[in-house]
């Protein structure tokens, strides 16, 4: 594993236990600035439970993980001002307007609302702004959440199967929002089930199996480069 | 900066709840029957008797708080529970304070409101004669509340994350209010009954107490309990 002390994500020997079942057993890998890496695997290969230990949204039983140099554990605030997650359910107020879901998510994240007209645009939702969300589909749903990622403005995205849900405009916006990250010198990490979704943007895919890495595909096409170990 | 930036998402949090709670009106209206309905129960189970009706108007009132109240705690957590949003509140880079606070406050709110409907009806149906010591009544009221309110909150919270919260919130929130119902009804009672503020006095101090332990407590375990 190469890391330097300008890696986005540093994760060693990440593992965590739900009862007696290791969702995830010593996940080793690393980001640098502006890398987008897949990660691929069957249903309960742990994918999502990475996701949530590097979110913070779940403590890792074992191991360690830094994101932009800070602690998974010991600072998680900071942690979190540095990661948009776009998990499974896009996790809004349906009470609430697409706008006024955005204004509640920038006084979270400490932001300036200047920038929720912006993100909806981005996302193609300025003409039902100030419409319900109970009444959106769910694509819409999903550009909502896609817009509620980009207004804090993070440098590693956590991205769930971004494109479930989408119409190939959809896909097409999520490739975009991480080329945009990337520019910015951002990174990512993306959760998907089939590669040719993402294989535009992939620079590498790691490939879990009952939580551990069992292998990391890289280069153009993407081919298998390695089988376990550290990435 | 960070102080003010934490204040802002506390006024975040009440804005949102409240809002949601105005926009869906079936919660309030719930709640606030609810409470009406276990007045008018207690009423007819002490019968026509206004002695034993005044005697008993401040528990009963308090009890009809209690039980409704619980309502609105577990609606407060569904909020986030019904699409998928608590995980993203986790995630906002805020210390999780700034979380228990806003719901909190919201919670403390929506609870005042809903006294304001059924005390009236109370006073009513209970047959409540002295008023002379409403303003330090409603002081117990919100005293008694903010105790309760915080309970509550910090209980729904470790409840939330059960398939059983409707009825593991009662369980774990009924036992550690026994002493917050017991001072509000008895101070209560003293000032509904025309009673001079002294005998009142010492379970107003015993209130302002366990409020101070309650909130305290809670806002210090808030972080470790919203954890997955």
């Amino acid at each position: 594993m190469t890391t330097t002390n300008r890696s986005t994500l540093i994760l060693q020997g990440l593992a965590r236990r739900f009862g007696t079942r290791w969702a995830l057993r010593g996940v080793t890998l690393s980001l640098e600035p502006g890398e987008v890496v897949g990660i691929m695997g069957h249903n309960g290969s742990g994918k999502s439970t990475l996701l949530r230990v590097i979110s913070t949204a779940l403590r890792p039983s074992a191991g360690e993980g830094w994101v932009f140099g800070k602690h998974l554990v010991r600072e998680a605030v900071e942690v979190r001002r540095h990661i948009g997650f776009l998990a499974h359910s896009p996790g809004l107020y349906e009470d609430l307007t697409a706008r006024e879901n955005l204004i509640f998510a920038a006084r979270m994240f400490g932001v300036e609302e200047s920038g929720i007209l912006p993100a909806l645009e981005r996302v193609g939702l300025s003409q039902g702004r100030d419409e319900r969300v109970r009444g959106f589909s769910a694509g819409m749903q999903r550009r909502l959440a896609l817009a509620r990622m980009i207004l804090g403005a993070p440098g590693l995205l956590l991205l769930d199967e971004p494109y479930n849900n989408f119409d190939p405009q959809g896909i097409e916006l999520v490739n975009e929002v991480i080329q945009d990250a990337r520019r910015g010198g951002g990174s990512a990490l993306v959760v998907l089930h089939d590669r040719r979704q993402g294989e535009r943007v992939l620079d590498r895919i790691v490939e879990l199996n009952r939580g551990a890495v069992i292998g990391v595909s890289a280069g153009t096409p993407l081919t298998l480069v390695s089988v376990g170990g550290s990435h | 900066m960070a102080f003010s930036q934490d204040l802002r998402r506390v006024r975040a949090i009440i804005w949102k709840d409240l809002t949601t709670e105005r926009r869906s009106k079936a919660g309030f209206n719930a709640v606030a029957f609810l409470g009406i309905l276990i007045l008018l129960l207690f009423g007819f189970a002490l019968g026509p008797d206004a002695e034993a009706l005044r005697n008993a108007a401040a528990g009963a009132l308090w009890l009809a708080i209690l039980f409704a109240g619980v309502l609105a705690f577990n609606r407060a957590y569904q909020l986030e529970l019904d699409g998928g949003a608590l995980e993203p509140l986790l995630l906002y880079p805020a210390p999780r304070w700034t979380i228990f606070a806003g719901k909190f406050a919201a919670n403390l709110l929506f609870v005042l409101l809903v006294e304001v409907v059924i005390v009236p009806v109370a006073i009513v149906l209970f047959q409540v004669q002295s008023l002379a010591g409403w303003a330090p009544a409603a002081g117990v009221m919100v005293l008694g509340s903010i105790g309760f309110v915080a309970l509550g909150t910090f209980y729904a919270s470790m409840a939330s994350r059960s398939r059983a919260r409707e009825v593991l919130l009662p369980l774990l929130l009924f036992p550690m209010l026994v002493p917050v119902l017991l001072a509000s009804a008895e101070a209560s009672s003293a000032l509904l009954a025309g009673n001079p503020m002294r005998d009142a006095g010492a379970w107003i101090k015993l209130l302002v107490a366990f409020d101070v332990i309650f909130v305290v407590a809670s806002f210090l375990a808030f972080d470790h309990v919203i954890e997955v």
